[in-house]
C-alpha cells in the first residue's frame, strides 16, 4: 500500500465464533503485531466506525445485531469477515443453529481464512480493507463533490467521508 | 424509593470482549437485579456427534473455544480412553500435562490484560499481552498453531517435544517468570488498582458454596477444590497444591489467578524433569461402548466431559459442562449491590468464555 | 509427592419419583451439584444429575430413565443454582421439568427451533402425541 490517506476505525463483533479469531484480532491491536500502525485505530462504537470486523458464523441470535451494527455504521463501510467461519460456516457448518458464513446476512469485502486466522493473515486483510476504504471514500467525496449545492465542497483528504 | 429501571447491558459493549446480554434493574446507580439471556455463540456443537464419527468430533470438540481447546480436547480424549481402556504411554501424559500448563498461563495472561483494560490500565494490558506472546511462540514451536493445536488423539498425541524445543522452553520460562513477577507488583501494590479492585464483587465462602461455583473464581473465595488433585495425566506425579484466598473479592480472584501462573511454570519444570522417553501414542481399536463422566481442571475450573456411545463408530452424546455455565449464578450475585460502573468489572472478573457457556 | 485423590465415579440409577429424595441426600451429604444434563438414548430420556464433593472429590450421578412424555420436578428448590441446567435441559431436549424456579419457557438461548437435540423421528411423534 502507498501512503496512507485516512485514517479509519474498527469495529470488531463476535457473531458466533469460537473466541480463537477474536483473540487474534485483540493480539493484532496489541504492540507485537501492531495494526494501529497502519493508521487504524480499535472503537467500540458502531456509529464512528469504518471497517467492521467480523468472526464467527451467523446463527439466528446474532443476525440481527450483526444487522444492526452494519446499519448502524456511517457510510463508506468494508466488512472482513476473520476466519474460516466467518467465511464460510467452517467446521460448525453442519451444526443446526449456523445460517452460514456473514455473507448470508450483510455483503462482505474481504475474506481472511484460517482456523484461527493468524494475526499476520487479519493484519493482511485490514490493510486490503484500507485500501478498499480509501478508494470508496474518494469516490464517495468526488459524488458529494459533484451533487452538493450548499457550497460546503468536502476537501480532497477529509478525515473521514462526509454523511 | 428511588425509581428502578431496566437497562439492557450487552451484547455489543466495549468492555465486552464477547457477546453476553443482561437486563440489569438498577435502582439510581445500585444494581439490584441482573437477569442474564445467553445464546448469541450458541452453535449447537453437541449435535454434531450424529453428523462426524468420534475421531473426528475432537476437532470439532478442540473449536468449542479457542482459549481452552487443548483442555476440550484434553477431556474429551480421556473420556474416550476411559470407556476403551486404553493406557497411553507416559511420555504422552507428560507431554499433554506440559501443553496443559501452557494454555492455562496463556489464558490467565489473557485475563490479567483483559482485567486491566477493564479499570482502564492500558500500558498493563499490553504488557500482559506482551509476554503472553511468548507463550504462543513456544506453543507454536512445539504444536505448530497458536491456539487451537489438535495435537491430541485418541491413545495419545501426534507430536513431541525435543531435547532442544525442551531448553528454549525452560529459557523462555524463566524470562516469563521475571515479567509475570513484575506484572504481579503492579496488580497487587499499585494502589490505583487496589482502590478499584478491592472489596469490590465480594462473594463469601458459604455463598461461593451455595451458588455451586469453580475454578479460581470459587477458590478466591476459599473453597479448596483443583481437579488436578485427582491424578489425571501426570498430575499425579507432580508436587503442588491448590492455590486459594479468603478474601473473595475482586483482589483476591486477581491474586489467585497470577499465582496460578507461577504454580504453572513450576508444574512444566517439574514434568520436564521427570518426563521419560517413549512412545507417543497406542494403537486404538474399536468403537467406544459405555458411558463416563471425565472432570479436568480448565484455566477457568472444573470442567466436565459426558460421553456415552454404544459401540457405534457415531457416539450417542456428547456433553460438556463448561465453568463459565457454573459461574453464572455466582455472576447474577456478585453483580447484586453492585454500582452500575462495576458492572463492566464484575463480568470480567469470573473470566468469561461465552463460546464455552453456550457450545 | 502429593496426594493423589481420585475415587471412582459413582452412578446410580433411580426411579423418576426417588429424584427429590434422593437430591436431598446429596444435599445433606453437603454435596454440590456439578452439573445436570439430558440425553435422549434409545427412546428414552436420560437426566443425569451429578454431585461433586470438594474435599473428597468424590462424583456421584443420579440417572433418571423416563419415558418420552413423563415429566420431572425441578430440583431448584433444593439446589437453586440448578435453573441453568435445567432450562438447558428443556430447550434442548424438549424433556419437561416442572416447577423450575424461574422458567425461562425455552426462551434461554433464544433458538427457532424447539427441542434441536431430539431425533427427527422422536420429535415427530412427539408432535403427534401432543395433537
Amino acid at each position: 500500500m502507498g501512503k496512507v490517506k485516512k485514517s479509519p476505525w474498527l469495529l470488531h463483533y463476535d457473531a458466533s465464533s469460537c473466541n480463537g479469531c477474536d483473540i487474534e484480532v485483540l493480539a493484532c491491536l496489541t504492540p507485537v503485531y501492531d495494526v494501529e500502525r497502519f493508521g487504524v485505530v480499535s472503537t467500540d462504537d458502531p456509529m464512528q466506525a469504518d471497517i467492521l470486523l467480523i468472526t464467527g458464523g451467523v446463527n439466528s441470535q446474532s443476525e440481527a445485531v450483526v444487522r444492526q451494527l452494519y446499519e448502524q455504521m456511517p457510510r463508506p463501510k468494508v466488512v472482513v469477515a476473520v476466519g474460516v467461519c466467518a467465511c464460510t460456516g467452517g467446521v460448525f457448518k453442519d451444526c443446526y443453529n449456523i445460517k452460514g458464513g456473514v455473507d448470508t446476512v450483510i455483503p462482505v469485502d474481504v475474506y481472511v481464512p484460517g482456523c484461527a486466522a493468524r494475526p499476520q493473515s487479519i493484519i493482511d486483510g485490514v490493510i486490503k480493507a484500507v485500501e478498499i476504504f480509501q478508494k470508496r471514500s474518494d469516490e464517495h467525496d468526488a459524488y458529494e463533490r459533484e451533487h452538493r449545492h450548499d457550497g460546503q465542497v468536502p476537501a480532497e483528504t477529509s478525515g473521514k467521508g462526509n454523511q | 424509593m428511588a425509581k428502578r429501571s431496566v437497562i439492557p447491558y450487552g451484547p455489543q459493549h466495549p468492555v465486552l470482549p464477547e457477546p453476553i446480554h443482561l437486563d440489569l434493574v438498577i435502582e439510581d446507580e445500585k444494581v439490584i437485579e441482573a437477569i442474564p439471556s445467553i445464546g448469541f455463540v450458541h452453535r449447537g456443537l453437541e449435535g454434531l456427534v450424529d453428523k462426524r464419527d468420534y475421531n473426528e468430533y475432537l476437532y470439532v470438540v478442540e473449536r468449542t473455544c479457542g482459549i481452552c481447546s487443548f483442555g476440550h480436547g484434553l477431556g474429551y480424549v480421556e473420556a474416550i480412553e476411559h470407556i476403551m481402556n486404553v493406557e497411553v504411554p507416559d511420555r504422552a501424559k507428560f507431554l499433554r500435562t506440559i501443553w496443559l500448563e501452557l494454555s492455562r498461563m496463556h489464558s490467565h495472561m489473557l485475563w490479567m490484560g483483559l482485567m486491566a483494560d477493564a479499570f482502564g490500565f492500558e500500558s498493563l494490558f499490553y504488557q500482559c499481552w506482551r509476554i503472553r506472546e511468548k507463550v504462543l511462540d513456544m506453543l507454536e514451536m512445539t504444536t505448530g498453531g497458536r491456539l487451537i493445536f489438535s495435537v491430541n488423539r485418541v491413545g495419545g498425541v501426534l507430536r513431541d517435544i525435543n531435547p532442544e524445543q525442551e531448553r528454549i522452553i525452560l529459557d523462555t520460562l524463566s524470562g516469563i517468570e521475571k515479567d509475570v513477577r513484575d506484572i504481579y507488583n503492579t496488580f497487587m501494590t499499585d494502589y490505583s488498582v487496589e482502590s478499584r479492585m478491592k472489596g469490590c464483587g465480594h462473594l463469601s465462602k458459604v455463598q461461593a458454596m451455595e451458588l455451586g461455583c469453580a475454578g479460581p473464581f470459587g477458590r478466591a473465595s476459599g473453597i479448596r477444590t483443583d481437579m488436578r488433585k485427582r491424578g489425571y495425566e501426570a498430575y499425579g506425579q507432580l508436587d503442588f497444591e491448590p492455590i486459594t484466598s479468603v478474601f473473595g473479592d475482586c483482589y483476591a480472584r486477581c491474586d489467585v489467578r497470577i499465582r496460578e501462573v507461577f504454580q504453572s511454570i513450576d508444574l512444566i519444570r517439574q514434568a520436564f524433569a521427570k518426563i521419560p522417553g517413549g512412545d507417543l501414542a497406542v494403537p486404538v481399536k474399536g468403537n467406544p461402548n459405555g458411558e463416563y463422566f471425565c472432570r479436568i481442571e480448565q484455566p477457568r475450573g472444573e470442567a466436565i466431559y459426558y460421553v456415552h456411545g454404544s459401540g457405534k463408530k457415531y457416539i450417542d452424546r456428547f456433553r460438556m459442562r463448561t465453568p463459565t455455565f457454573a459461574n453464572l449464578p455466582g455472576l447474577c450475585e456478585t453483580l447484586k449491590g453492585a454500582s452500575l460502573a462495576d458492572v463492566g468489572l464484575l463480568i470480567v472478573t469470573i473470566d468469561p468464555c461465552i463460546s464455552c457457556t453456550e457450545r | 509427592m502429593a496426594e493423589v485423590i481420585c475415587p471412582e465415579n459413582e452412578l446410580i440409577v433411580i426411579d423418576k419419583d426417588q429424584l427429590l429424595e434422593k437430591t436431598m441426600e446429596m444435599k445433606h451429604a453437603k454435596l454440590r451439584l456439578s452439573q445436570a444434563c439430558a440425553s435422549y438414548i434409545n427412546g428414552k430420556y436420560e437426566l443425569c444429575y451429578s454431585f461433586a464433593n470438594d474435599k473428597t472429590y468424590e462424583f456421584k450421578t443420579l440417572k433418571v430413565v423416563m419415558e418420552k412424555d413423563d415429566a420431572v420436578s425441578s430440583i431448584t428448590s433444593i439446589y437453586p443454582y440448578a435453573t441453568f441446567y435445567e432450562n438447558e435441559m428443556t430447550e434442548l431436549f424438549g424433556c419437561k421439568i416442572e416447577y423450575i424456579n424461574v422458567d425461562y419457557h425455552n426462551r434461554l438461548y433464544r433458538i427457532d427451533e424447539t427441542a434441536p437435540f431430539l431425533p427427527k423421528e422422536a420429535k415427530e411423534a412427539k408432535k403427534e402425541g401432543e395433537k
